[in-house]
This record gives C-alpha cells, structure tokens and sequence, in this order.
C-alpha cells in the first residue's frame, strides 16, 4: 500500500485554483523530488498535504486512511511532517524548545534529542541559543530537526535550500542523504536547485500552473525533457 | 488589421445618475416635511438622521481609511459642549450649535498627527481614553455640573414645534452636507488614496500617496461629522450628561451599523442606520438585554452575512446606487462581474 | 508625596493582575476582550456570594472561584470568542461588549445594585497596616495584593518558561501555523489561554473588592485601566503589563492628592504622554523632532 496517495486534489486561493486535479501516490521509503517553477503550486500543494490549507476537492490518504478532513495537529499525530517554506521557527524559544515542543506534541519513535543531534550534529553546541539569532543554514537545520523529533513516516521539505549559501546547501544534502540511507523515512522535497535534487532523490514529479506535466524516475528522465515540462513545453507522462 | 474597442472609463453608471437624482429630490421633500407630519415622525426622523450620519462617519473611517476608533464620542459630546459654551456667552442657540460642531471638528485639526501615527489597536484605546479625558476635563466646567449635567436652557425660548422643526433642518442639512462631502471625496483622489493605505499602507507610501495628508482629511472630516450629530443630539433631546454623551456605547452603536450595513460600501451605513433605528424603537427600552441583543445579531451577521445587507446585495448583484470606484466598459459594453466586496482577512482560525 | 508614591506602587500591583488576563488573550488568541472588566466583577460577586452566603473566608472563596472562572473562560472561548474571530477584527469588539452587557445585566438582576465590599469579610485587614520609619505607614491589604501579583507572573512566568502547554502557549503566540504543524492543537491551547485570562480577571476582581466597594456597572472602568497598563508595559510583554500598572497607579495616587476627578484623569494623561514619547522616540527622533511630528509633514 503506498503511503501517501493524493487523489483529484484541488486549492485554491481565492478566485485563483493554484492546485488543478492532482494526483500522486508516494511509496514507503522512496524520496520524491517536485520541481517546477514559481507559483507552479508546490507549495499550496505541500500545505493541503499538511492541513493547513483547505482543500477544495480531492482526497489524501495516508497509508489508506482518509485524512482529507483533519486539522493540522492530527495529521502529525498521523504520521506527517512538514519543514515549511521559510522555517518558521519559532524564533524567541530556543533551539532546544523548538525541539521539545515538536518532541512532546508528536509521536513516539526512534528519532529524540539525542538522535536528532547525532544526525545534525552542527546543532549540539546551538541548543541554548534562540532560533531567531541563527544564520540561514543553522536555522535550516533546526527546522529539519523539529520536524523529525515528530517522529513522521511522511516527511515534507519545501525549499529547503532557499537563501543558504552553497555550503551550507551542500551540508544540509549531506544530513539529508544520510536520512535517506537510513531506509527509514519517506520523503518529499520541493527543490529549485534542479542538480542537487536529481542527484537525491528517486523520483521527480513536474508541476506547472497547479498540474502534474511530468513524473519519472530521476535516473530516467533528461535534464532535457524536465527543462521542457518546467518551462511548460513537454508531453510527458501525466496523470 | 482590426479596430480597437473602444475602452471607457466612466465613474457614473446610470443607476447610479438615478440615484443621485432621487436622492436629491428626497432630500427636498423631506426638507418639506414638517409642513405635514406629525411632530413624531419629525423627531423620529431627526434620531434616525442622527444615526445614519454616525454610521458614515465611522463607516469613513474604519471602512475607508482602515482607522477603528473606539473614541469618536468625543466629537460628539465635544460639538455639544463647546454649543453649551456659546450659547452661555450670548450667542444665539442654533448658531451656537453650528459654531460648537466647527469648533470640535478644528480640534480634531491638532489631535490628529499624534493619534494618526499610533498603530491599530493603540490607536482605538487611545482614542477611547481622550474621550474619556475630555469628558473629565469638561465635568471640571462648573456650568456643566459634574455628574448632573445641565440643559440647553436656551432652545426652550422656541415654540417646540418650531425647535423640533429647525433641530430637523439642521440635521436633515448637516447629513446630506457630509454624505455629499463624503462621497464627493471618496470619488476623488482621496478615496482611492484612503483605500490604498487601508489595504497595505506600505506600499501605499512607496507610490508617493501622502498617507498623513490623507488620514488626516479623513480623520478631520469624521470629527465634525460626529460633531454635528452630536449637536443635532442636544437640541433635540436639551439635556447634555456628560456621561451619557461621551459614553462609548456611541461607539458601540456605530459600529453595530457599519458592520450590519456593510462596511466599504457607501450605501451600507446607511442600511445600517435604518436596521438600529428600528431595532432601537422595538426593544430600546429592554435596557442592558437590547445591548446584549445588538451583540447577538452582530454575531449572527458576521456568521452569515459578514459583508453586511448591502455588501450582500452588492456581492450578488453588483448593485452599487452610489458609485465610488469606477466603471470599466470595452466597446461599449461594460465588463462584467463586480468582484466581491473584499472582506477584511479574518485572523487564521487554526480550527 | 512618598506616601502616594508608595500607594501608587501598590496598586500597580492589581492593576498587574488585571491586565495580565488582557494581555495574555491578546497576546496568544489576538482577541480583544471588551468584556474583561465585567469579567473581574463577576468574579467579585462570586466571591462576594461564598463569603456572605456560606460565611467562608475570601481567600478560601477564591480557591473554589477561580477554578470555576477557569472553567468559564474555556466554554466561553470555545463557544464564543473562537466564532466570532471568523469575522474579523471587528466583531469581537462588538460581541465582547455584549458580553459585558448581558454580565452587568445579570448581575444586577442577581445581587441588586447596591455597592458591595469584601472589606467587612477580611476584617481588620481592610484598615490594618505597618509602621515603617519617616513616618510611612503601609496598608497590609495592598502589599499582600502586590505580592499575590508578583506571585501570580512569577507562576505565570514559570508555567511558560518550563511547562509543556507554557511551551505550545508560546509556540502558538508566535506562530499559530508552525504550532499545528509541529502537533499544537491551537484551538486547546487557546482554551487554556483564556481560562488563564478569565481566573486572573476574577483574581483581580476579588482584589478590588476587598479595597473597595463595586457595584455590577463598574467593569468598564476597570477595562479601561487595564487597557492603559497594558499599552503603557508595552503590548505583549508579561512584566511590561507589572511595569505598566504600577506607572498607571503612581500616575493615579498622585493626581488623588488633587481631587477625586484627578485620580482617573492622571492616568489617562500619563497613558497619552507615554505613548507620545513612545512616538516622539521612534518616529520624530529620527526624522527631524518636535516640529515634524506636530506639522504632520512627511
């Protein structure tokens, strides 16, 4: 049974549909990468995944469950997780409070404090410090950590590599890969950084003006084809 | 090659020519009605013409201008005040009245560039304490006598019918003279400025809009439009209680209308104004339980019609008697679909 | 003068307490709660109830009124507050108000519009106080009501700084979204908040009738006071809303010495002249002074 299975989703903002009949099935253990430009709908599409947009037609189910009508908080007691464009972090409480309440308000499980900083290690002499007094890619760090502390068998990253500096990209792929070669969590990343997502992940969907216009194994598709679907002149495979 | 539609812009829509045509004559003959109405209706009138101006005042200010001010009873009480301080120097009554409005508007003049720059919600409390203030500093005048209050002695030297009679001109002059103000400035350059600041205030500055300028204007004018109502208050109903006339329920009532009628749309208030009128001559003297009613029926509008009667009607109709924005048409035709009356962005609900 | 000072000091304290509640809705929810003042006079008349009705002590009234207050503040969030926030920023003005109606109204109806004290309750209590040097004499009943308010955001302080819901309470203040997202179920948390609020209001309510006597129309008095100790400590800040109340009440004890009117007017004019200067800092400091901010040129 797939984990995740997004079915005829739709959002909107307004008067505007940001998200037309998307349909997506993510499978245990496997990384999904979404590309696609600004405003294509990644993110409306992340947080009706989450809860914290309604949506206006379509399911979600996660490991079959429906899921569709529940808040936010009870989709992480589900199993889902979300590092949120921008972090949101909460800046006044420490590093390490950012950590306890996402410990204390999600499930249990293997990941706690200390193997949380085993897997982030850059964030063990940063505990005491307020989130707000981080550079870019600590913050970025200690976003990815308060959303494992939850425990999820669903991860969601969106953009987690805007506005870090290259090494700090280049780090912060490094903890992801090793989250990945733990087999453990499944994941799906909103990326822009095209060539750091290909080298990541196992599958790639495509989405342009709130549809999916192309979905393929990483290894399979060309850097070719995904320009042409990004920019909107592919026939892919679409669902 | 094809022609060009034409394009067109125009601020007067038929209806709304029509409108401002009827209105104009309904102010005429209402002008005429003490000629042949009862004494009642008069007076009845007169309250309602109260209202309605209340109701666009603070409608301007927090519908227009994004500026909710929980003190605007200082203009009202203040207009009367300084009418009762005339009146004591000699002057006759009913210029008293119009000097004593002038007078608490030009004190919005000075008031108005430190409360324009606090921010919203220190702004309405800050407005709600100088009223509470000056409603202070007036019970130290001994010709108001502290608790008590007095009276406009004065208009008692009038033959009631005739008090009743001018109180109604005066109020039926004073509320078409600020409608017509008012609408005349949200038409213009002003209007679409205020809205810009009230939406994003920010960006209004970055396009060069003099936000203080604006606010200012708007702020002055709400002053002594609530001035005159207040002085229209005191003549018809004499006593002036400073309890009663810096009172915050004036707040409460305004904003019962505005947000009843519609806010943002310049018919609403008015709307509103006839929904409390009437509401206050059913169950006015159900004392504490009618304010507790106002709130449940604002409670229920907000749940159900939270665009107000006439932001309902113009939501579904497009329907705008007094235009204030402007029409587009393409080739003679007018484009179509009136978006929705933007409704202020309500506070996440996490639930 | 040091006297008033002194008194002044004091009753910051309970103004600290009253305006704790206020500040914590509008801090957590972004709810202004119009109703806040009445809400401290209901919990007067509680407490006023157990102790002429059942003989008890206030204090010991209060142990069983400020649970049910508690209690009240959920349901009402729940039922009430929550509702009308889907309709903007103005309907809770107007629902809180009504709010306030309907308590003023019931309490009339319920205990008569006689004004009430408790002072007879505590008895010496009320008019005992100490001695100190230079010929200051102290009242018990404010000192032990600032020390019950320094002992109430000291709790406070500590429930938010190393308690699971002081945790989810910040986390949700801060960023009501990222709070669900990490499993803060916002609406509890709201819950707690304003049974919180409402406990302190009738915490302070019964403060005030010990010292002095209310009557069911007395709410928007007290509200509007809270309001200026609130902004004056600075919106948001726990110990601004101590700070706050006690400038609010040396404003206050000093305009007493000049007349009764004197009392409310002192504080309203210290609120506005805080409140100038917190301009004049931001704003005119840095453009160009006096003359700028009272020409209103940009």
């Amino acid at each position: 049974m797939s984990l995740l299975s997004v079915e005829n989703l739709v959002a909107r903002h307004g008067l505007l549909t940001a998200v037309h009949d998307f349909s997506c099935t993510i499978e245990p253990g496997e990384v999904v990468a979404i590309v696609g430009a600004n405003g294509a709908g990644k993110t409306t599409l992340f947080r009706a995944i989450a809860g914290v947009h309604t949506a206006a037609g379509g399911t979600i189910r996660l490991a079959g469950a429906d899921i569709t009508a529940l808040p936010p908080h009870r989709r992480v007691a589900a199993g889902i997780a979300m590092v949120p464009e921008g972090r949101r972090l909460f800046s006044e409480m420490t590093v390490d409070e950012n950590l306890r309440i996402a410990c204390e308000n999600g499930r249990r499980g293997s990941w706690t404090l200390a193997t949380v900083l085993e897997a982030l290690p850059q964030l063990q002499p940063l505990l005491r410090v307020p989130a707000g007094g981080l550079s870019g890619g600590q913050r970025q760090a200690v976003a990815i950590g308060r959303a494992l502390m939850s425990n999820p068998a669903l991860l969601l990253l969106d953009e987690v590599s805007l506005g870090l500096s290259p090494i700090a990209v280049a780090g912060l792929y490094e903890s992801l890969a090793a989250l990945k070669a733990g087999g453990t969590t499944t994941m799906v990343v909103v990326e822009q950084d095209l060539d750091r997502v290909l080298g990541f992940a196992d599958r790639v969907i495509c989405m342009l003006e709130g549809r999916a216009v192309l979905e393929g194994r990483a290894s399979e598709l060309s850097r070719s084809q995904i320009a042409s679907a990004y920019f909107g002149l592919a026939t892919g495979q679409v669902h | 090659m094809s022609r060009m539609p034409q394009f067109l812009v125009e601020r007067w829509t038929v209806t709304g020519r029509l409108t401002a045509a009827v209105a104009c004559t309904l102010v005429l003959l209402l002008a005429l009605l003490p000629g042949f109405a009862g004494g009642l209706i008069v007076d009845k009138l007169t309250t309602l013409l109260v209202y309605i101006l209340l109701a666009s005042m603070w409608n301007l200010l927090a519908g227009y201008a994004g500026l909710v001010s929980v003190g605007q009873q200082v203009f009202f009480g203040l207009g009367a005040y300084f009418a009762l301080r005339l009146v004591d120097l000699g002057i006759p009554p009913y210029l008293a009245l119009l000097l004593g409005a002038g007078g608490a508007g030009l004190a919005a003049i000075p008031l108005s560039p430190f409360m324009l720059r606090l921010k919203g919600g220190e702004f309405a409390i800050a407005m709600w304490v100088v009223a509470e203030a000056v409603r202070i500093i007036v019970m130290f005048d001994p010709l108001v006598q502290g608790e008590t209050g007095t009276s406009l002695i004065a208009l008692n030297s009038f033959d009631p019918d005739l008090r009743r009679n001018l109180t109604f001109w005066l109020a039926l002059g004073s509320t078409a003279m600020i409608l017509a103000l008012t609408f005349w400035l949200l038409r213009g350059r002003i209007g679409a400025a205020a809205q810009a600041i009230r939406d994003d205030e920010e960006a209004a500055t970055s396009i060069g809009i003099g936000v203080m300028r604006v606010k200012q204007i708007i702020f002055v004018l709400a002053a002594l439009g609530c001035a005159l109502a207040g002085v229209v208050w005191l003549a018809s109903a004499i006593t002036f209680q400073p309890r009663t006339i810096f009172g915050v329920q004036w707040t409460v009532f305004m904003l019962f209308m505005a947000l009843v009628g519609g806010l943002r749309t310049f018919e609403g208030p008015i709307f509103g104004a006839i929904v409390f009128f009437l509401l206050q001559e059913a169950f006015g003297d159900f004392g504490v339980w009618y304010l507790a009613g106002l709130g449940a029926v604002a409670v229920g509008f907000a749940l159900f019609l939270p665009d107000g009667v006439w932001g309902a009607v113009r939501g579904r109709t497009g329907l705008e008697l007094l235009p204030t924005g402007a029409q587009l048409s393409i080739g003679g035709e007018p484009v179509s679909a009136r978006p929705r009356v933007p409704r202020p962005g309500p506070v996440k609900d996490p639930a | 003068m040091l006297d008033a000072a002194l008194q002044g000091i004091l009753l910051g304290g309970y103004y600290a307490v009253l305006a704790a509640g206020l500040s914590l809705m509008f801090g957590v929810i972004r709810f202004i709660n119009l109703a806040h003042g009445d809400l401290a006079i209901l919990g007067a008349y509680l407490v006023l109830f157990c102790a002429e009705r059942f003989g008890l002590s206030p204090w010991l009234a209060l142990v069983l009124v400020l649970p049910v207050m508690g209690l009240f503040g959920w349901v009402l969030q729940g039922a009430l507050f929550a509702r009308t926030m889907r309709g903007g920023f103005l309907l809770p003005l107007l629902t809180t108000f009504g709010l306030g109606a309907v308590l003023q109204n019931g309490m009339f109806g319920l205990f008569g519009s006689d004004a009430r004290s408790l002072g007879n309750a505590i008895g010496s209590l009320s008019w005992e106080s100490w001695q100190l040097p230079f010929g200051i004499s102290l009242g018990k009943l404010p000192v032990i009501t600032f020390g019950i308010a320094v002992f109430v955001l000291v709790a406070l302080q500590l429930v938010l700084s190393h308690t699971r819901l002081g945790r989810a309470i910040r986390a949700t203040s801060a960023d009501a979204e990222a709070a669900e997202l990490v499993g803060v179920d916002a609406r509890t948390v709201h819950r707690a908040a304003a049974a919180i609020a409402v406990a302190l209001a009738g915490l302070a309510g019964a403060l005030l009738a010990m010292r002095a006597l209310v009557n069911p129309y007395a709410g928007p008095a007290q509200l509007i006071f809270a309001f200026e100790a609130v902004v004056i400590g600075g919106i948001g800040s726990l110990w601004g809303t101590l700070v706050g109340g006690i400038i609010l009440g040396v404003a206050q004890s000093f305009g007493s010495l000049l007349s009764p009117q004197w009392f409310q007017l002192a504080g309203h004019v210290v609120f506005l002249g805080v409140l100038g200067a917190r301009l004049y800092f931001s704003h005119a400091g840095r453009r160009g002074g006096l003359r700028f901010l009272l020409t209103g040129a940009r």
